[in-house]
């Protein structure tokens, strides 16, 4: 995984999932699950209105 | 729940419920799934909808209007305003303020009476597929996945649509094609009658701050910032600190959080036993963010194209593109127009905002629509507005 998601700041809006250019993000219920395919690119983090993803360094 | 429908609608927002209420009265085996076990709740709207684009749909209800609103004033970045949007004729109310929640499970009761089934706290995990062409979908209730087949899907699964994406239909946004907001509901304050829109950097770089009154002590207060203009500072952070600066006594009593599409029409909304409506097609105004309307005029076009396929036997997407050029040569049109207007509105600095406010001097906008708004300010400032000509001839 190449983005963690703080899922005590999360809104569970979904804005992240609807950017996500591979289709790696899904919100479920009321947080986010990030797939293997993510390729970290930081879209989702760019544009996350309370600022809950984070991308992982390592 | 059965394994076999006509129709099933993912999302029971008012695009889903209004495609599966039309397509279950027009006899059809519809089930309408939402994956949250509350339909409408958590809220990610700032409730604004016409009286008229509303009412084409369902009899207005006591019981999911918040308020009911005279006009619109906007304020460019220095505090001129600009009154629009009044009753031409008697000054009557012209919009409403909703609760969601009441007003969405409302929707998906009628869809309910019509004759649809309804599943809550079910997600659709994937989608069934024979020979290439959708045929159903794999749904996740309580822990438990299920095959349920059906003729045709409707993606009305918003925002974080993956329907689309399951399809083969590349819905992403780019960070210019979304805005992303905050809301609060604020108490201790007195909106007035009129929706509120202030412009600028200061407010919401490349979008704008609203004050939607919900009663005469609160209102939605929310902005939404072009997703290329977030980063550093949070659309949350700037709405904390307009609520410090400007409504000092306003007490916060909910938070909302989301982002609206603001792409403009999609290269494509259907494919084989497939059609997608509302924000899920991206069919959001790139201009005002407004989207239940334009969704819920999609999903009676989308479900009345279902009645079609139905009788015809056929749900290809040769079939389903009669919905895709039926809501591009309607709602299409709207969204291009408002895509060049918003396309443009994101380029220009304060000052020249504030120019295009103050060329209004004088002259009374108050009972005018945006598109009379617009070409009025147009004619007023030609070499500021250039790129919007073709929206006039």
């Amino acid at each position: 995984m190449s983005v963690n998601v703080n899922r005590f700041k999360c809104g569970y809006c979904g804005a992240c999932v609807g950017v996500c250019p591979v289709g790696a993000l899904e919100l479920i219920e009321t947080w986010i699950e990030v797939d293997i395919t993510c390729t970290g690119c930081g879209v989702c983090a760019k544009i996350c209105p309370v600022g809950a993803l984070e991308l992982n360094e390592k | 729940m059965k394994n076999k429908y006509d129709v099933i609608v993912v999302g029971a927002g008012p695009g889903g419920s209004i495609t599966a209420k039309i397509a279950a009265s027009g006899g059809l085996d519809v089930l309408l799934i939402e994956k949250r076990q509350e339909i409408g709740d958590p809220v990610r709207c700032a409730e604004g909808v016409g009286k008229d684009a509303l009412k084409k749909h369902i009899e207005p209800d006591n019981k999911w209007i918040s308020s009911e609103i005279k006009g619109s004033k906007i304020f460019s970045p220095d505090g001129t305003e600009i009154k629009m949007s009044e009753d031409a004729s008697s000054g009557m109310k012209v919009g409403y303020v909703l609760e969601r929640k009441v007003f969405d499970r409302a929707l998906a009761q009628e869809a309910a009476m019509a004759g649809a089934e309804v599943m809550v706290k079910t997600r659709a995990t994937g989608l069934l597929r024979s020979n290439g062409k959708v045929t159903g979908i794999k749904a996740m209730y309580m822990g438990e996945t299920h095959n349920i087949n059906a003729d045709i899907v409707i993606g009305a699964d918003g925002i974080e649509s993956k329907v689309g994406r399951w399809g083969g239909i590349d819905t992403s946004l780019k960070p210019n094609d979304i805005e992303t907001g905050a809301q609060f509901l604020v108490s201790n304050i007195e909106p007035g009658d009129y929706n509120l829109f202030y412009l600028g950097d200061n407010y919401a770089p490349g979008g704008y701050l609203w004050v939607f009154p919900k009663g005469k002590h609160i209102a939605n207060v929310g902005l939404g910032i072009l997703g290329s203009k977030s980063g550093n500072v949070r659309a949350i952070s700037r709405l904390h600190r307009y609520i410090e600066t400007y409504m000092p006594k306003g007490k916060i009593v909910e938070m909302v959080v989301g982002g609206v599409p603001v792409s403009g029409p999609i290269k494509q909304t259907v494919a084989d036993g497939l059609m997608l409506v509302g924000d899920a097609a991206r069919q959001s105004d790139p201009l005002t963010g407004g989207g239940i309307t334009n969704a819920m005029d999609a999903g009676k076009m989308a479900a009345e194209v279902c009645i079609k396929a139905y009788e015809k036997g056929d749900y290809s997407a040769k079939t389903l593109k009669e919905y895709e050029d039926k809501w591009r040569s309607t709602i299409g049109k709207e969204l291009s127009k408002s895509l060049q207007v918003k396309n443009l509105l994101v380029k220009l600095n304060d000052e020249q905002l504030n120019q295009l406010a103050h060329s209004l001097d004088g002259i009374d906008t108050s009972k005018m629509e945006l598109p009379s708004l617009l070409f009025t300010l147009f004619k007023k400032n030609p070499k500021i507005l250039w790129e919007l000509r073709t929206l006039f001839v």
